[in-house]
């Protein structure tokens, strides 16, 4: 197997990094893929290994006694999942289900360990990724608490047209329910209230956003 | 081809809730499993996947912004 440098290089965790110290890390990296709906990681077991998608999508979700989910976020190419786990040595917070064939890298917790002490400017990586990642959490607690869920709904239209990170994976009504914390008939009737006002055309398998700054202002 | 509800055989139980609320008319139940069979009736109306008890029909949207 040949680890993509190139790939590991575009990482977050290993920015900043020459050939040399990436091509030692490669050696500790394995390869994993899933197909779709496969859990490749489940909350409350141990966290074995520290996750990069190369290629797909992966949702990181919570799961209520009763069945309910909660999207935390969906991770794509060039991002991380299960970090706090495979640093810390936890249980997984969340469990992590393909939203489609994914390919994946994964590093073990044992050798996270080993590169955090070989490579420093991987430790501060890790922290600059860790602390972007409380950002994105303190903020969807923040809408979860105080947005009305036409204001969540907006926000999330928002963020997915504007994310300029590469191809998304397409969304249903029941996706991005469980990524604002509400139900399928409550994104249902804002997506109407917002196609009713104009701000966003409801087609074949596609939302269009008509009027980007009325749906800021809904956000 | 016109993108099509996705139905996950495995998770279909055949209840049929989905045949009751499709005004097109577009699917039918074959070996007990629901199956999309005329993709031109079809209008993406999403009351399949609204009303599917398991989840087995899912229609997903791709979010843009209008050029």
């Amino acid at each position: 197997m040949s680890v993509d440098t190139d790939f590991l290089r575009s990482v977050a965790h290993f920015s900043g990094l020459g050939l040399a110290e990436l091509r030692s890390i490669a050696k500790f990296v394995f390869e994993k893929s899933a197909q779709r709906d496969e859990l490749i990681v489940e909350e409350a077991e141990p966290g074995e290994a520290l996750y990069f998608v190369v290629s797909g999508a992966v949702k990181e979700l919570k799961t209520s006694v009763e069945g309910k989910e909660q999207i935390l976020r969906i991770i794509r190419r060039g991002e991380s999942f299960n970090d706090v786990p495979a640093l810390d040595g936890g249980p997984s917070l969340a469990s992590a289900q393909a939203m489609g064939p994914v390919h994946l890298y994964g590093i073990s917790r044992t050798d996270m360990g080993i590169i955090l002490q070989e490579h420093p400017t991987v430790a501060l990586n890790v922290t600059r990724v860790l602390g972007e990642r409380v950002r994105y959490f303190v903020s969807l607690v923040e809408d979860l608490s105080f947005k009305p869920v036409i204001g969540r709904v907006a926000k999330l239209l928002l963020d997915y047209a504007e994310d300029g990170r590469g191809p998304r994976p397409r969304l249903t009504q029941r996706d991005m329910a469980a990524m604002i914390g509400t139900a399928r008939e409550m994104v249902g009737r804002s997506l109407k209230t917002l196609e009713d006002a104009g701000t966003i055309r409801m087609e074949r398998h596609r939302i269009v956003i008509q009027d980007k700054e009325a749906l800021r202002e809904a956000a | 081809m016109a993108l099509m509800p996705e139905i996950d055989r495995e998770l279909c139980n055949g209840c049929g809730l989905c045949l009751a609320v499709c005004s097109c008319k577009a699917l039918v139940l074959v070996d007990n499993v629901i199956v999309i069979m005329e993709s031109e009736e079809c209008d993406y109306c999403t009351q399949c996947e609204a009303v599917c008890p398991t989840g087995a029909i899912s229609c997903p949207f791709e979010i843009v912004e209008e050029s």
